[in-house]
């Protein structure tokens, strides 16, 4: 037999085979360590985070490559969405760091899981066929389901891993069926074959829109936009506040890269089609999402509802189905993520040795105590519902532009009309913040780190508020 | 008749026996058995047809981890044969239907194919000497799907990361055995030997 050697395009996947080489040194390191000495399998973590960043920088494309035969793709668009992918992760393992060591959850397979669940990411992001999208899903929502039940002791927690996993196994059939269903009709996985598949076959196949219709509904739940919402609220809440914080941070990338490649990129001929979905489950998004948080006491599960509305959003720019609405959908994304990680920070700037700080009554009278931190909070949550001059009004804007631009013009008023309401209880923590008398006399006891660093953050959604073409360009430089 | 068909009928037929077995045995442990031992001889079948990649793969994934775990399984739990067949009148219903549906669906089958014209028999074209059916699935998943496949083992380091986090964790209350601590004890830990002065009552020295 004739040997032929090729090394694939290996080079175009280096970031992956560095992290996936990081990740079996801390396994092997982190055995040999102590509890005393953990500090070394974060650090470790951290460096290989830094890593990826340099490895991305120094292997970045100007256009799109294919590597092995075509599963795996680089562009632009992945290398910003990347190097985003590693700053929240990082970010959010700052903000860990302090309540993981108090309450005994500062072990070396967190980190391990987080950085699995990132190269999840990355291989969503960079995924050049169905199979490896597949793949990517898996080894994203398979980690996650071991972090939601990380705290063994935590009887809430088992129960909504337990809930997630079991939803999320069902949702990824439903993608795979899905899959499996367009495989049947076009003959092939690989995405950009799959798009000239469907122009053969005809958008308005019978098999193909039976298959669009799974895909879609394993999209919509690792979105968790509404109707398949069901698990968000439980294992926001449910789940350690770091892993929360995590799971609302970089996953809304990987969900966002998940629609873009197989609705853009692989069925962009049956636009007309998922559009009208789309439209839906949008709509459902914003309507439950903002009025069910309204409802809420505990701020986790506030974020939760929260996070199915600017979904909800998010699906707008997506579903307006042009590179213009793309870009909205990526810029949206992007500063949500910012903002995530920010407000879920801040429960864990509050949190101290047995208080977890996540209930709406623990933020009553923060300017009192900490004007600077109650000031970051009230950037956040101004930029989260919308209010200029901050970031998240700049996203909004974006996104409505392209709906409009579409010809959705009745789409776009709906999505204000639901972000007035939605912007009662955003306005809700910044009145207890202000305006109310402080429930307890404690003070902020969190460290420096995740001071500066929350901070930094707050500080980010206002500048990017000010500058938002930074972002903007950015966006519209990878997705032209 | 050639002897490829010979044995391809006599170890046919042997799996069916062995499939009615699996069953029809009162012993759990026993329809497990009978299982393994179908397992066997389907994977002798493979081996007629020349894909003994196949055929070595039932074995060892089959019989050698999935049956020996259900063994232990069915071993470990306590299974009451009877209760499994209290219900038994109450599914039959059910059960008959089910059982209906699918032999006509068998015969919805056999029925297209002889709707067709003439049948056209299989013939089995017999691979070139020293193909091995083995080196091209190897050289697909080595070149082809090399990324999916690595990824496919990564899915698995992360199961083992995964399963030993949730599992492996000291409760509190947890009696565990310390061997070093059994090995290493001495006679003089285990019993104190106690002196007391015996206690005399006044009223017991006489007598």
């Amino acid at each position: 037999m004739e040997a032929v050697v090729t090394n694939f395009g290996m080079q175009a996947a280096a970031a992956e085979i560095f992290l996936l080489t990081a990740i079996c040194v801390i396994l092997l390191v982190d055995v040999f360590l102590d509890d005393s000495k953990r500090w070394v399998t974060y650090g470790l973590t951290m460096l290989t985070l830094a890593g990826c960043a340099f490895v991305t920088v120094n292997y970045a494309v100007d256009a799109r490559v294919t590597a092995f035969d075509g599963m795996f793709i680089a562009d632009p668009m992945g290398d910003v969405l990347k190097l985003f992918t590693y700053g929240t992760v990082a970010v959010s393992l700052l903000y860990s760091r302090e309540y993981l060591q108090r309450n005994g959850l500062f072990r070396g397979e967190y980190f391990i899981l987080a950085l699995v669940a990132m190269l999840g990411v990355m291989v969503m992001v960079s995924a050049g066929s169905l199979l490896t999208v597949y793949l990517g899903v898996e080894l994203l929502s398979l980690s996650l389901y071991a972090m939601v039940a990380f705290d063994r002791d935590s009887g809430v927690a088992a129960e909504s891993a337990m809930k997630y996993f079991v939803l999320g196994a069902i949702s990824s059939g439903a993608l795979l069926y899905g899959f499996s269903m367009l495989y049947g009709v076009a003959g092939t996985l690989q995405l950009d074959e799959l798009a000239v598949g469907v122009r053969e076959v005809g958008a308005s196949n019978i098999g193909l829109i039976f298959g669009l219709a799974f895909v879609i509904v394993g999209i919509a739940f690792k979105f968790g936009a509404v109707p398949f919402h069901m698990w968000v609220p439980d294992v926001y809440h449910g789940a350690p506040t770091p892993v929360t914080l995590f799971i609302g941070s970089a996953p809304k990338i990987a969900s966002f890269i998940l629609a873009i490649r197989v609705l853009a990129e692989g069925l962009d001929a049956m636009v007309a089609s998922w559009q009208n979905m789309l439209i839906a489950i949008s709509i459902a998004s914003m309507i439950i999402g903002n009025v069910v948080a309204i409802a809420q006491t505990n701020l986790k599960r506030m974020l939760a509802y929260s996070t199915i509305s600017h979904v909800g959003f998010i699906l707008l720019g997506i579903l307006a189905g042009t590179n213009d609405g793309y870009r909205a959908a990526m810029f949206y994304t992007l500063t949500y993520v910012i903002m995530a990680v920010g407000s879920f920070g801040m429960i864990l700037l509050l949190s101290r040795e047995g208080f977890e700080g996540d209930q709406l009554e623990d933020f009553k009278g923060l300017a009192r105590k900490s004007p600077w931190f109650a000031a970051i909070m009230m950037m956040l949550m101004f930029s989260t519902a919308g209010v200029p001059p901050f970031v998240g009004f700049w996203a909004k804007i974006a996104v409505l532009g392209a709906v409009v631009n579409v010809g959705l013009s009745w789409l776009a008023a709906v999505a204000v009309l639901l972000s007035v309401v939605g912007a009662f209880y955003y306005l809700r923590v910044i009145k207890l913040m202000y305006f109310d008398e402080p429930s307890d006399t404690y003070n902020i006891e969190a460290g420096g780190t995740i001071r500066a660093v929350l901070s930094a953050n707050g500080v980010a959604v206002l500048a990017l508020g000010i500058f938002p073409s930074v972002l903007l360009d950015l966006c519209a430089r990878v997705l032209p | 008749m050639s002897i490829t068909e010979i044995l391809f009928y006599a170890f046919s037929g042997v799996l069916l026996v062995s499939a009615i077995g699996v069953i029809t045995a009162r012993n759990p442990v026993h329809a497990a058995l009978f299982l393994v031992f179908s397992f066997f001889n389907s994977a002798v079948l493979w081996i007629l047809l020349e894909a003994e990649f196949l055929a070595i793969v039932l074995v060892l994934v089959y019989v050698g981890a999935v049956m020996v775990l259900f063994l232990f399984v069915v071993m470990m739990l306590d299974i009451k044969v009877a209760e499994v067949r209290e219900g038994f009148t109450r599914y039959a219903p059910l059960g008959i239907l089910i059982a209906l549906i699918v032999v006509a669906e068998i015969g919805s089958v056999v029925y297209v194919k002889t709707l067709g014209q003439e049948v056209t028999p299989v013939t089995q074209v017999a691979a070139e000497a020293g193909y091995s059916n083995t080196g091209a699935l190897g050289e697909l998943l080595y070149t082809k799907y090399l990324y999916p496949f690595e990824l496919a083992a990564v899915i698995l380091l992360l199961a083992i990361v995964a399963a030993i986090v949730l599992t492996m964790r000291r409760r509190a209350g947890l009696k565990q055995q310390d061997v070093g601590a059994q090995v290493s004890v001495r006679a003089k830990d285990r019993i104190r030997v106690v002196k007391m002065p015996p206690v005399i009552e006044a009223g017991e020295k006489q007598s």
